[in-house]
């Protein structure tokens, strides 16, 4: 009888559904069979521009997956760490968020990352080993796929340079020694300014002369943010500063544009990001800047620290894993993708193949009178320290900028701020009960 | 005549739906005004008891966190009694802040309210000119955001970028450093009295307005000067708004946040937690301790309580003292 045949139907569609719902729910996202519907995804992104790039995965290989992504943009950093965190109190955090390398920690010390070492696990030969390692936190576990990378690197006006008749440095003591003859030539000028208020930048160059701020050894973490190499990067900074030979105002304000844009501060420690922020601080020196490797501690080194960057995680309260780490791995690895993303988002991939592919095979605009900025920018990348984050940076970060805001002001010692810093790290660390040795 | 006859008929004939007994309309006058009180109690139950109530049985818990912290199921809430609260007591940023918003509020409410007070007066003086547009000039900083405002007098303080800084510059006199030590608390102070001036000065100047005419009359006839009147007329008949004006000004300046907070990228000399509101934020939203942040909230809730009726109560005694005269 066709009524009792379609009413059969009828039921097991509905049962199907159920099982599928059912399945999906569960959120394991093992069972690929159980992501054959039609999947619809929130990303959780700052990037400039990603709404554009997603088009392209909606368009091309989402469609053909049933994998669909709505991006809502956010706020950056660390506004976006604490809105994840609260979405996910109420189990309502989105399927994918952008996160910053160092604050991975935080957000899988709060259960809020999903482990997708089955999902991504092959795109680690994508990236260099350092930049991976950040996403695993040294476990066997993968926490996010790596997007843009931030090596540091040397900034300074090349036509200043050329008329007080300075040298590039390639050590930190040369670096002093050019502070001090710019000082001595041209009493107004600095070279640059030691700044409290972006805690990234202190961070890379400790990372650069080999500190570890966080490790671990069974399951107590290691805080080392006053170790010898800290120590020596903040008494070279505190020296510099306390001499009168380098500014002490903060960055990013109308002040230090001011100072950038009228070369009364010729030089900026930055990473490869900086043409996109000197392209708005200093519009009138377009072209007079160039780019060198970050000065060495000693001369047979060659390494370079990380500024910024970030990585595009899965959450835990999604209930579609596997389709997001899908949509992760293709976003920061397949080679439109990236093309994109650099294009419409101007990021420096982490990929390494896509940091010599045709978006990057001209200079930044600002930077055209350095035509091999990028092939420079990718051997620079190369030799990038390993980092060592920990759950609480937000506590350290925090620290900083009020520790050695002050001690930038009074010209005291950045020794000092800097035992602030690991106690006041250590303090909230065994606050909240971490296993902490000394 | 009828109409009670037929009342009558009724109770006669025994039918107690028809003709409500007296304690029934009593009990029913006697629910009304809770019928009439509960959409505000709900309302005031949802949006106001249930969060400051959420907040302060947060300040009790802390996270607690085992091993390394890593995975699921690392991080527990539990209970911590009033750890949160000893901690906040002890932590000596929390009493700086409270110290520094103390000599903040000292240079903040006199002169606002004695500036308001002034304007006030001299609006309302009998041949003053163009009194529309003045009331409304310095009303009008009033409207504008306070973080706009921040930030607008955050530029004007800035040596490189400020016009100010120009003019002294090319008249070769001195230029103070005004985002640094004791010359900060005046520059954070005076954005709050240029917004805040004009708020006070309205609400002072329309009980001046309220004042009935034949007082002044009477004053003149005994050859009061306008000063006199102004002194021994004016400002006691006022005094009741300067009283709301200056409450209004102390849990104001308890609860300073946007100008620090805008000014804070300019210096170095403005940290993290310069005000025990902003202590509060960095807690919640930057180090992530809510539980930390709900106490030291609950604690400058009730800092504000207790300031706020300790003055209402001393206004009060003395208006009491000064009517038995």
């Amino acid at each position: 009888m066709p009524h009792t045949k379609r009413r059969r139907l009828v039921t097991s569609a509905v049962a199907v559904a159920l099982g599928a719902t059912a399945l999906t729910a569960c959120g394991s996202g093992d069972d690929s069979k159980a992501e054959s519907g039609p999947v619809s995804l929130t990303y959780w992104t700052w990037t400039p521009g990603m709404d554009k790039v997603v088009d392209l995965w909606n368009k091309g290989p989402g469609k053909k997956d049933k994998i669909t992504v709505t991006v809502k943009k956010q706020a950056s950093g660390d506004t976006l760490v604490t809105k994840i965190l609260t979405a996910h109190k109420a189990k309502k955090a989105p399927d994918l968020v952008q996160a910053e390398y160092q604050a991975l920690p935080t957000l899988v010390s709060n259960d809020a990352l999903a482990d997708i070492s089955k999902e991504v696990g092959d795109s680690k030969s994508k990236f260099a080993d350092g930049v991976w390692q950040q996403t695993t936190l040294g476990t066997d576990a993968v926490y996010a796929v790596p997007q843009d990378i931030g090596p540091m690197m040397f900034y300074y006006r090349e036509d200043l340079f050329k008329k007080y008749g300075l040298k590039v440095p390639t050590t930190w003591e040369q670096f002093a020694e050019t502070a001090r003859a710019l000082k001595k030539k041209a009493p107004d000028k600095a070279l640059t300014t030691f700044s409290a208020n972006d805690s990234g930048l202190f961070a890379g160059l400790a990372q650069q002369a080999g500190a570890k701020w966080w490790t671990t050894s069974g399951d107590k973490w290691k805080v080392a943010i006053n170790d010898a190499a800290t120590q020596k990067v903040a008494k070279f900074w505190g020296g510099l500063v306390k001499e009168g030979v380098i500014d002490n105002q903060p960055m990013y304000q109308p002040a230090w544009n001011k100072a950038l844009n009228t070369g009364k501060e010729i030089a900026w420690v930055s990473a490869v990001w900086a043409p996109g922020t000197l392209t708005t601080a200093a519009p009138d020196t377009k072209g007079k800047w160039a780019m060198a490797p970050l000065p060495q501690w000693s001369l047979d080194q060659d390494v370079t620290g990380s500024w910024g960057g970030s990585s595009t995680a899965v959450t835990t309260d999604s209930p579609h894993q596997a389709a997001a780490a899908k949509f992760a791995a293709w976003l920061n690895t397949d080679g439109d993708a990236l093309n994109a993303l650099a294009k419409e988002g101007g990021i420096y991939p982490a990929s390494t193949s896509a940091q010599l592919s045709g978006a990057f095979s001209n200079p930044p605009a600002y930077f055209s009178n350095q035509p091999d900025f990028y092939t420079k920018a990718a051997d620079i990348a190369k030799t990038t320290a390993p980092s060592a984050w920990g759950p609480n940076v937000n506590v350290a970060y925090a620290t900083f900028n009020d520790a050695f805001g002050a001690a930038a002001k009074s010209k005291s010692d950045f020794g000092a701020a800097l035992d602030k810093m690991q106690d006041a790290t250590v303090a909230d660390m065994k606050k909240q009960g971490f296993g902490v040795s000394q | 005549m009828t109409s009670t006859a037929s009342r009558k008929s009724y109770g006669v004939k025994g039918a107690p739906y028809a003709h409500p007994s007296p304690t029934t309309t009593l009990k029913r006058a006697r629910s009304a005004p809770y019928i009439f009180l509960l959409p505000a109690s709900v309302l005031f139950l949802l949006f106001f008891a249930l969060p400051i109530g959420y907040a302060v049985w947060l300040s009790f818990r802390k996270a607690h966190v085992s091993g390394l912290g890593l995975g699921a199921g690392a991080r527990k809430e539990v209970w911590a009694g009033f750890g949160n609260y000893t901690e906040a007591f002890h932590d000596s940023e929390l009493l700086h802040g409270a110290l520094r918003v103390l000599g903040y509020g000292c240079i903040v409410v006199p002169v606002m309210l004695g500036l308001a007070l002034l304007f006030a007066l001299m609006l309302d003086t009998e041949r003053v000119r163009l009194a529309p547009f003045t009331r409304l000039a310095i009303f009008l900083p009033y409207a504008i955001p306070g973080v706009v405002a921040a930030l607008m007098w955050g530029f004007l303080y800035l040596p490189d970028v400020s016009p100010f800084y120009y003019v002294l510059d090319k008249l070769n006199l001195p230029q103070p450093n005004l985002l640094d030590g004791g010359p900060l608390y005046l520059a954070i102070s005076n954005i709050a009295v240029w917004g805040g001036t004009g708020f006070n000065m309205i609400v002072i100047y329309t009980s001046l307005r309220s004042i009935p005419a034949e007082v002044y009359e009477a004053a003149k006839l005994d050859g009061a000067t306008p000063l006199q009147i102004a002194l021994k007329i004016k400002i006691p008949m006022v005094a009741p708004s300067l009283v709301l004006t200056f409450f209004f000004s102390i849990i104001a300046t308890l609860q300073v946040f946007n100008e620090p907070t805008t000014l804070k990228p300019l210096t170095n000399s403005l940290n993290t937690s310069w005000s025990p509101l902003m202590k509060v934020y960095q807690d919640a939203f930057h180090r992530g301790d809510i539980y930390s942040a709900a106490a030291e909230a609950t604690l400058i809730a009730l800092a504000t309580l207790v300031l706020s009726f300790a003055f209402l109560r001393a206004a009060n005694s003395r208006n009491k003292q000064e009517e038995a005269r």
